[in-house]
């Protein structure tokens, strides 16, 4: 058996409401929570980026694999805004958790969908024989720039899963990517905020190429909708899941656990993951879940999991998301929001 | 420019809060030592300290160093990890109103400095109350 042995999620503290994003820019609040479903969004500590929280996320995915992390033999981190342009993120992870020096690390990069791309190949890994655990992690601060409709969206966070043959949580048992080339979002090199192409990021983009991973997946492994407890879909906003879920023929009910964006906001790399995580945290044995990520430009990474007799002896060994999401929030005013995604000029 | 060679020399105390335990008297040295203060021994084992702990002592920095000017006010405090050892270190992610002697924290892993706009990064613990 091939899969998860552990899993772990890390939201910072720091909160902003689409209202107060709203006031700033004279939109009405309303038609933005209405519209998009989104309520508020996760929003980076100044201390905080890509690499802390991954090492964060990592740490709660240690503490539920309980294991040597020493074994782990591949560390990879998805993500669109790795701090540094050169300088891998997971160097600085491995050091911080223990891991390695003799681990194979990379920073994967595919718009919102980097972080199961992270997964994917370290599941792939292990499946090949060549280690005996690695770990994928997808997190970003995302950015969005200011009076765009992203900037209701682009939040903050990340999940981390450590695959492997032994103990599995939850198994693997399909996978499949969907991938074209289709110009719906992107930011070229040295640009701080990315573009998007409006109305073109819908049915081209996010809507084709989850229907195509999500169709060949349920055709792959001859199951319908209806045998899966649960699905989680990359959440660029409230909508577009529910509505690529109604359209593979899934159930809000099967949806809810995993949708957690109008709460959280977008944390690109780590949307979906988030959500599996959110799902596994509440999923019994036997529970089957259906992933498909979305990352613009554009593709999508499908996965069919089972939750096993082992995920329950686990779940509560980590901070759980509904908690991470709920407990000690903080928010923010414009202006510190501002002044926390470094919006403002200022001298050197 | 940030030393860099200081920075990755310290790497193991200020990510993985690696200390020195005297396998004599048990001293825990934090930085490492090479002869423990206590019992004279060279004798140490590297041992990873405890990531809670509880608020000693604390102050609040209004007019800090340059590089920490955009985060004032901030917290400055003396945590007692579980362990004993004391560290100083930020406590982060709270109004500091909230902030009180004997309150439990964890340690956390966050950004620390930066050299300027195109220089390292700075990563170490800070804590956060639990």
């Amino acid at each position: 058996m091939i899969g998860i042995v552990g899993y772990g999620a890390y939201l910072p503290r720091y909160r902003i409401k689409a209202e107060t994003i709203a006031q700033q820019w004279g939109s009405d609040p309303e038609s933005i929570k209405r519209g998009l479903l989104l309520n508020e969004k996760t929003v980076p500590g100044q201390d905080e980026d890509t690499i802390t929280i991954s090492v964060e996320a990592a740490k709660n995915a240690l503490k539920r694999a309980r294991i040597n992390p020493q074994e782990i033999g591949a560390v990879y981190i998805g993500s669109e805004s790795h701090p540094y342009a050169v300088k891998p993120s997971g160097a600085t992870l491995v050091d911080a958790l223990g891991i390695g020096p003799h681990v194979h690390v990379a920073s994967y990069e595919f718009a919102c969908k980097a972080g199961s791309e992270a997964m994917y190949v370290a599941y792939s890994h292990v499946k090949a024989g060549e280690m005996k655990y690695a770990l994928g992690i997808g997190a970003d601060t995302s950015q969005g720039a200011p009076g765009d409709a992203l900037e209701y969206s682009a939040s903050a966070g990340g999940a981390a899963f450590i695959m492997g043959k032994e103990n599995v949580i939850a198994e693997i048992l399909f996978t499949h990517s969907f991938t074209t080339d289709t110009p719906d979002f992107w930011r070229r090199e040295g640009e701080f905020y990315p573009r998007h192409a409006g109305r073109f990021t819908g049915e081209p983009a996010y809507f084709k190429h989850i229907l195509g991973a999500g169709r060949a997946l349920l055709e792959k492994s001859k199951l319908s909708p209806k045998d899966f407890k649960y699905a989680v879909f990359h959440m660029p906003n409230g909508k577009f899941p529910q509505e690529v879920g109604k359209k593979l023929g899934f159930t809000k009910e099967q949806l809810e656990t995993g949708w957690i964006v109008p709460w959280m906001g977008n944390t690109y790399s780590g949307s979906s993951p988030t959500g599996l995580a959110a799902i596994l945290d509440e999923a019994k044995p036997g529970d089957l879940i259906f992933m498909v990520s979305f990352g613009s430009g554009a593709g999508s990474d499908g996965f069919i999991l089972k939750a096993t007799d082992e995920l329950p002896k686990v779940q509560n060994l980590a901070p759980k998301v509904r908690d991470l999401l709920n407990n000690n929030k903080i928010y923010l005013n414009y202006g510190e929001y501002a002044k926390f995604r470094k919006k403002i000029k200022v001298n050197e | 420019m940030k030393n860099v060679a200081r920075y990755h020399r310290e790497i193991p105390q200020r990510y993985r809060l690696e200390a020195g335990k005297c396998t004599n008297c048990g001293y825990i040295a934090f930085p490492p030592r090479l002869i423990c203060p206590k019992c004279k021994s060279k004798k140490f084992e590297t041992i990873r300290l405890s990531d809670e702990g509880k608020i000693l002592t604390y102050t609040i920095i209004r007019v800090s160093a340059e590089q920490f000017s955009k985060q004032t006010p901030f917290a400055v405090g003396i945590i007692e990890l579980n362990d004993g050892v004391r560290l100083t270190t930020q406590i982060v992610d709270t109004d500091l109103n909230n902030i009180e002697i004997g309150k439990k924290v964890k340690i956390v892993f966050r950004k620390v400095q930066e050299d300027g706009k195109a220089g390292i990064l700075c990563y170490g613990y800070k804590a956060v109350l639990v």
